[in-house]
């Protein structure tokens, strides 16, 4: 009874210092702060907790009401101590952990630890969810603005083409009453030749079009059949809807975490699940914006990564893997013909480019797609225009030097350094 | 009114209602034509379920849909690792150090892999021993991908689980041991120090078990003698390149004599060494029957017989001994022993005699002179282990499985049933044995004869350990997990002895108890190799070999006299399903998919042997019925230059057999001829019916005495004549004036400035270069070189990136030749010198010169093509965009060196060249970062660009600049005589620019004015 009343006393005050934080940003040391705790628990223990949910760890929400506040201080500064001291407590949860002690934080001051069990124990006031509504209808209602404009714009048409209509009626009949003939004389008519027999009958006319008409669909042709094994635009339908979008985009993820043979090899390689789980071992569910209007719901993409889970064979529950493992299948976009050769290490990692030169904006890519040709003379365009990233790199020293006072200029091309040469590529 | 006219057409039709006439009216065709037989019969009509209009339905449709199909691209899956291999990097290589031991070759070697699987094998040249990788190891990579390899084991002939075999061998194991039957454990040569325990401990367990090593092509009378002279069963070694005399009697030691792997260190000292303004360079007497790469290297060569070389043996043992000797040479014979003799004298301990004379007297007779010369050249304290068979061991054990008087035979990685003289009645008595197991890849004829088949790993999916050497052991690794469901033999050995072990566990405890001294396991896995204990003097025991002498000096042949000498291609024949390997061409012969009788030319028309050029210049040879005993062959025929007279020579290895794909099946099983293991036969030869049609890839053999295409001079010459004299740059007359080729002023091009970057040269060393042909194998691997088969190679359609030439001087020497040629006067006798210079001299002198496309700056082949598919790089490499290309073989018909290759048809997935490149499992060796070229396509050495460009990038993403050494080629990364050297001319320091300004190098065809960006280094002989 009397600790219930502690843990309501508790909450209180953290509220109370919600709020004064948010007004004054100025908090007294003394005072556990649920913000610094939100901080250092993100820093510190989000590797292996989670709030509500058992992750490696167990779920943190609550922790000091299950612990004594010295217990929890002591177990986070050194748990395998305890263990070994033989805490019952400490044994308990070290043996329905897969015998996995915690790892110690002997860094993190009483005050810290404080900081975030308060973080932890911390219930957002409800009526601050409402509020949040309209917040978040206000971008919805830009385009419904839109549409309404172009309803307007449309109404103001029809109405216009009415009118039009109704001032022709009534100067007709204004015509007709004062006896004015509308209707040209018949014999005028037949004089007249039509146009297309008029046109017909000038053989020059008629020669000039035919020749127009050849050679602008030899262009059309000559376009079409370029476009022949040209890829560009393909957006093929993935085994698992990955988004570009979320991972590049908006939580930032390094292009070369995921694929990181692109540094060393000729390819980019596709990330190997493992690597997915590097993350996704705690992300179990999606929590981020949403794009309610193509489907993109929170559920959709919590679904997304229970595809992924299936596929590495990851039990959530257990928190373990199963071993038995299901090979994504992914859909090759970017695929050269057999004989070019590419290497990706030296344009990213030698050549220094951005991946979004040749991929295009991948961070804004709900689904992946080709954004170049990936033709030749697309890769011809760049070897012209680009210079090669010579600067701190010995292999370059010599020839840098000796070829940019031969051609007379600053900085070289990667053609003016061999990059046209068939036998570059082509081997 | 014209179409009313009427014609007649016959008279008949003057008579009116004539029935001819009505009938041909009535009837189109006065012929009968069975259409209603076909349309009445009804069954036919029903079995058909095609009509006409669903015919046309098909076609229409097939035609839509083929158009449909090619608008759109495939769907191609990608599919990553679940969990990724921190070691693979997809794109990247990873080289792994192991080791082959097949028994008949052995070797420390680098695997490369990619994406984890093998695609090609280096020289490991860091290993002290046996460190360099010849053509068929070079080739083995591709032995593992082979289709007619055994997927699982098998209880007769019937597939069975692992568990089964063990449990039922095992209860036949123990009843044969209850009874106390003899069961005999018959092995290769394995050099394995954890094998020879795991044997042990097998043995200890079924006392009634015997191991026995057999040798598929043995050398026991050298082991015998070695174990006579020094107590050791094994081989002694020799290091060539402490030589300056080497005296070869019938020892083929740039092949495979004693295991072979001699040629990088006698290049050594093949390669004249100025000290203080005199070159130096071994001198090397080869007395030999059949024509021998030793032989065709040798500064000296003397065509023996046999029984010759035996009594010159005898002869030169006396000699360097100072004892007396009966019997008498022949006065040529004599002349060059005495030189020989001179040789070895002078050179003092740096002499060396060798030879291949299977007796035991004879190799006795070897040690002893190598002893009385204090030979440093000979190693007997640090004997080679590669090879072990006991003939007094085997030969009871051959009569007992064909009486049946054995318990069971246990036989691993040998086919006796293929390789022993009385193969089949050795199957037959298998059969009839309590218990057999044969540890194969194979189905082979010894397999398909035992009840049990335990199908083994190659070598790259095993673990071992040798010692190739003593004190010098190798390490093995898998490269790629097993293809198949196979057990390595040991393991197998380990369980039925009742072993919780496996071997690679046994490996290690042996290593780390027995072996490393302190070195970690890991090092050495990593390094492949491990040295210790290395002896430095062994005790010889001199025993009394006069009687051995008496016995060589008087020996006779009455007839003519085979030896049985296994081809650089295909060695013993255990990788005689391996494409790479048959399209291989014989250095000497230059003929690819045979083997055959090689005759010496005198020989040959006294018994009416002929070889002819047919109309499209395809080589073809009489065939010969050969007798040995009572057993004939009919062979075709080679006339090989330099063949001793009153000898033949034929190779091991080939012939028809099991698990061997119908196109492999070439050549004729000349074990059937090999007698008590000895290579020298006694035969009689006659002509037979018909002519064999050879896939020869040199249709013309001599240099006609251009000396400038092999440039060639003596040791004298080369050190007191100016290089004027013996390597003078042609010159070309321009206004009347003559000016050096290389002169600007004869050129009529506009050089690309190649000053800065890189500029590739190769250096290939005709001294140095034995001919190996590891090279040609390498490169089929790194490039993915097609095979395209027999027919086709008679077509001259080879598709082979770098060949090997190979001259035979028309006079006794190639100085002759052109001297001949110089000596010419007038039309009639030009017309009769030329004539008779195309035929090779009884005794010629031979040159190998590999030539690749030599990458001209002034490439007649660049300006030829209409496409631009062939251009030149900054890098001096001439480059060949094979997209580009449309086929109209203007480049190949312009280029002089005439290295450019055709793709006359599609060479993969193609049911008509059924070899690697057809079936998914060949396609596993193909190098990822080399393009499969199509039809229609020009192909040709590209310097391996791939590599250059790999090594490069390298330093690139380093930031380092490149060291000399770092560019290679496959070729000269394969070339362990040190005879191609690859590299950066730009760069002033490295070695190959070293050799551009060498006295010795010269370009091919140099008049023309190519300026290729391959060079050769004279051929200097020490004659």
């Amino acid at each position: 009874m009397r600790k219930s009343n502690l843990g309501a006393v508790h909450v209180v005050k953290n509220l109370f210092v919600v709020l004064v934080l948010g007004l004054s940003f100025t908090v007294s040391a003394q005072e556990a702060d649920p913000i610094a705790g939100k901080k250092l628990f993100n820093a510190n223990c989000a590797a292996c907790h989670k709030l509500k949910k058992k992750a490696v760890g167990p779920a943190l929400k609550g922790v000091s009401a299950k612990y004594d506040k010295e217990w929890l201080y002591s177990w986070i500064k050194n748990s395998s101590a305890m263990i070994k001291a033989g805490d019952a407590q400490a044994v308990a949860i070290w043996e329905e952990y897969n015998r996995t002690a915690m790892t110690a934080f002997p860094q993190l001051s009483d005050q810290d630890i404080d900081n975030i069990i308060a973080y932890t124990d911390y219930t957002p006031p409800a009526p601050a969810a409402t509020a949040a509504g309209p917040v978040a209808a206000a971008p919805a209602g830009d385009s419904i603005s839109n549409d309404i404009i172009l309803g307007a714009l449309a109404l103001v048409f029809a109405i216009l083409v009415v009118m039009l209509i109704l001032v022709n009626k009534t100067l007709k009949k204004i015509a007709a009453a004062q006896g004015i003939e509308l209707e040209p004389k018949t014999e005028e008519r037949e004089a007249r030749r039509p146009l297309w027999q008029a046109f017909a009958q000038n053989q020059f006319l008629v020669i000039l079009s035919v020749v127009f008409l050849l050679l602008s669909s030899a262009y059309f042709a000559y376009g079409y059949l370029m476009q022949v094994g040209v890829d560009q635009g393909y957006m093929p339908v993935q085994p698992i809807h990955y988004s570009h979008k979320i991972h590049a985009g908006a939580n930032q993820i390094e292009c070369k975490y995921c694929h990181s043979s692109a540094r060393v090899s000729k390819h980019s390689g596709i990330p190997s699940l493992n690597v997915c789980m590097n993350c996704h071992k705690n992300i179990a569910e999606y929590n981020g914006e949403e794009d309610l209007e193509n489907g993109y719901t929170k559920e959709f993409y919590t679904k997304e990564i229970k595809k992924l889970y299936a596929a590495v064979g990851w039990d959530e529950e257990n928190q373990q893997y199963t071993g038995k493992t299901e090979p994504v299948k992914w859909v090759r976009i970017h695929n050269l013909p057999d004989f070019v050769y590419f290497n990706h290490a030296q344009h990213v990692q030698v050549g220094q480019i951005e991946c979004q030169t040749c991929h295009g904006p991948v961070e804004e890519m709900e689904i992946m797609y080709q954004y170049s040709p990936l033709t030749m003379g697309w890769c011809i365009n760049c070897h012209r225009e680009t210079n090669v990233k010579v600067e701190n790199n010995e292999y370059y020293a010599k020839i840098h030097e000796a070829l940019s006072k031969k051609y007379g200029v600053e900085k070289l091309t990667a053609a003016q350094m061999g990059g046209l040469e068939c036998g570059k590529c082509h081997y | 009114m014209a179409a009313n006219k009427t014609y007649w057409k016959n008279t008949e039709q003057l008579n009116e209602k004539s029935p001819i006439v009505d009938q041909l009216e009535q009837k189109e065709f006065a012929e009968y034509i069975p259409v209603n037989e076909f349309l009445e019969d009804k069954e036919a009509l029903e079995d058909s379920s095609t009509s006409r209009r669903d015919f046309l339905k098909y076609v229409g449709f097939s035609t839509a849909a083929a158009s449909l199909a090619a608008c759109e691209g495939p769907v191609i899956k990608s599919v990553p690792y679940v969990v990724q291999p921190e070691q693979i990097r997809p794109g990247v290589a990873n080289y792994y150090a192991t080791a082959i031991a097949d028994g008949f070759d052995f070797a420390s070697i680098l695997i490369k892999t990619r994406e984890g699987r093998p695609i090609k094998v280096e020289s490991n040249t860091d290993a002290p021993a046996l460190g360099g990788a010849n053509a068929r190891v070079h080739a083995s990579v591709l032995s593992m991908y082979d289709t007619q390899r055994l997927q699982g084991p098998k209880a007769n002939g019937e597939d069975v689980s692992w568990d089964d075999l063990h449990t039922q061998v095992g209860a036949k194991l123990a009843a044969l041991a209850a009874t106390g039957k003899e069961v005999v454990l018959l092995t290769q040569t394995f050099a394995s120090p954890t094998t020879a325990k795991v044997i042990a401990d097998f043995t200890a367990k079924y006392p009634n078990i015997k191991h026995v090593a057999f040798d598929t092509v043995a050398a026991a009378p050298a082991i015998d003698a070695f174990e006579a002279a020094y107590g050791v069963r094994a081989l002694a070694d020799y290091d060539f390149s402490k030589a300056e005399a080497i005296v070869s009697i019938g020892a083929d030691f740039l092949g495979d004599w004693q295991g072979g792997g001699y040629d990088s260190g006698y290049a050594k000292t093949r390669v004249p060494n100025k000290h203080h303004g005199k070159a130096t360079m071994s001198k090397h007497f080869q007395f030999e029957a059949n024509m021998t790469l030793s032989g065709a290297n040798a500064d000296i060569r003397i065509p023996a017989t046999p029984s010759a070389q035996k009594n010159i043996l005898a002869h030169i043992y006396a000699a360097i001994t100072g004892t007396a000797v009966s019997g008498k040479l022949s006065q040529a014979h004599q002349a060059k022993v005495d030189a020989a003799v001179a040789a070895l004298k002078a050179a003092g301990d740096k002499a060396v005699v060798v030879s291949g004379i299977q007796d035991k007297g004879a190799q006795a007779l070897v040690l002893a002179i190598n002893n009385a010369l204090g030979s440093v050249v000979m190693d007997a304290a640090n004997p080679r282990l590669t090879r072990s068979e006991n003939g007094n061991e085997v030969k009871p054990v051959i009569e007992k499985v064909i009486s049946g008087d054995l318990g069971g035979l246990i036989t691993v990685g040998i086919n006796p049933a293929f390789t022993l003289p009385e193969g089949e009645a050795f199957a037959e008595g298998m059969k009839k044995l309590d218990l057999s197991v044969a540890f194969s890849m194979k189905e082979d004829e010894t397999a398909s004869a035992a009840q049990y088949i335990a199908a083994v790993p190659h070598y790259l999916e095993a673990w071992g350990d040798y010692e190739f050497k003593a004190g010098h052991f190798a390490l093995a690794q898998p490269t790629i997990r097993p293809l198949f469901d196979t057990l390595q033999f040991q393991d197998a050995l380990l369980k039925w002895t009742g072993s919780e072990t496996s071997y690679y566990e046994a490996i290690q405890n042996n290593w780390n108890s027995n072996i490393l001294e302190g070195t970690s396991w890991n090092t050495v896995l990593h390094d492949g190799y491990y040295s210790k204990n290395t002896a430095s003097e062994a005790s010889y025991t001199a025993s009394d070999l006069s009687a051995a002498a008496a016995a060589l000096a008087s020996a006779q042949a009455s007839g003519l006299e085979l030896t049985l000498y296994t081809k650089t291609g295909m060695g013993d024949g255990q990788q005689a399903n391996n494409p790479w390997l048959q399209e291989f061409p014989d250095p000497i012969t230059r003929v690819a998919w045979d083997n055959y009788l090689t005759v010496a030319a005198a020989d040959a028309s006294a018994l009416g042997l002929k070889n002819v050029n047919v109309a499209n210049g395809a080589l073809n040879g009489s065939y010969a019925k050969v007798t040995v005993g009572d057993k004939t062959l009919t062979l075709p025929v080679v006339i090989q230059p330099g063949q001793a007279k009153g000898s033949v020579g034929l190779a091991l290895g080939y012939g028809e057999r099991k698990g061997l794909q119908d196109e492999m099946q070439v050549g004729v099983n000349a074990y059937a001829f090999y007698n008590n293991a000895n290579t020298v036969q006694e035969v009689s030869v006659s002509l037979a019916d018909g002519y064999h049609e050879f896939a020869c890839t040199q249709l013309h053999n001599t240099l006609m005495g251009r000396g400038d295409i092999v440039k060639e001079t003596t040791l004298e010459v080369f050190n007191t004549k100016d290089k004027a004299y013996w390597n003078a740059i042609p010159v070309v007359s321009k206004n009347h004036i003559e000016e050096q080729v290389t002169s600007p002023e004869v050129d009529m091009w506009q050089a690309f400035d190649r000053s800065i970057g890189h500029h590739f040269n190769l250096s290939i060393d005709l001294n140095a270069c034995t001919g190996c042909g590891a090279c040609v194998i390498a490169c089929h691997a790194e490039n993915n070189v097609p095979v395209v088969g027999k027919e086709e190679v008679r077509k001259s359609r080879d598709m082979h990136w770098l060949r090997i030439d190979r001259y035979y001087s028309s006079d006794d020497t190639f100085e002759g030749d052109v001297e001949t040629k110089e000596n010419i006067a007038g039309l009639g006798d030009s017309l009769t010198t030329f004539g008779r210079m195309e035929q090779a001299a009884e005794n010629p002198q031979v040159t190998f010169q590999p030539v690749m496309c030599q990458h001209c700056n002034h490439a007649p082949c660049e300006t030829v093509c209409p496409v631009a598919a062939s251009s030149h790089g900054r890098q001096g490499q001439n480059h060949m965009a094979y997209n580009r290309c449309v086929g109209t073989r203007y480049c190949a018909n312009n280029c002089p060196y005439k290295v450019r290759r055709f793709n006359w048809f599609l060479y993969n997935k193609n049911d008509e060249f059924d070899y690697h490149m057809n079936n998914d499992l060949g396609r596993m060796v193909l190098n990822p970062d080399v393009v499969v070229r199509s039809r229609g396509v020009m192909e040709k050495c590209s310097m391996c660009i791939q590599m250059t460009q790999k090594t490069i990038l390298d330093a690139k993403l380093e930031g380092r600049e490149i060291k000399d050494g770092e560019f290679q080629t496959a070729c000269s990364a394969a070339c362990t005589s040190g005879a191609m050297t690859f590299g950066d001319i730009n760069d002033k320091e490295s070695k190959v620019s070293e050799l551009k300004e060498n006295d010795r190098m010269y370009h091919l065809l140099e008049h023309v004015g190519t300026k290729p960006n391959v060079m050769y280094q004279t051929k200097v002989r020490n004659v």
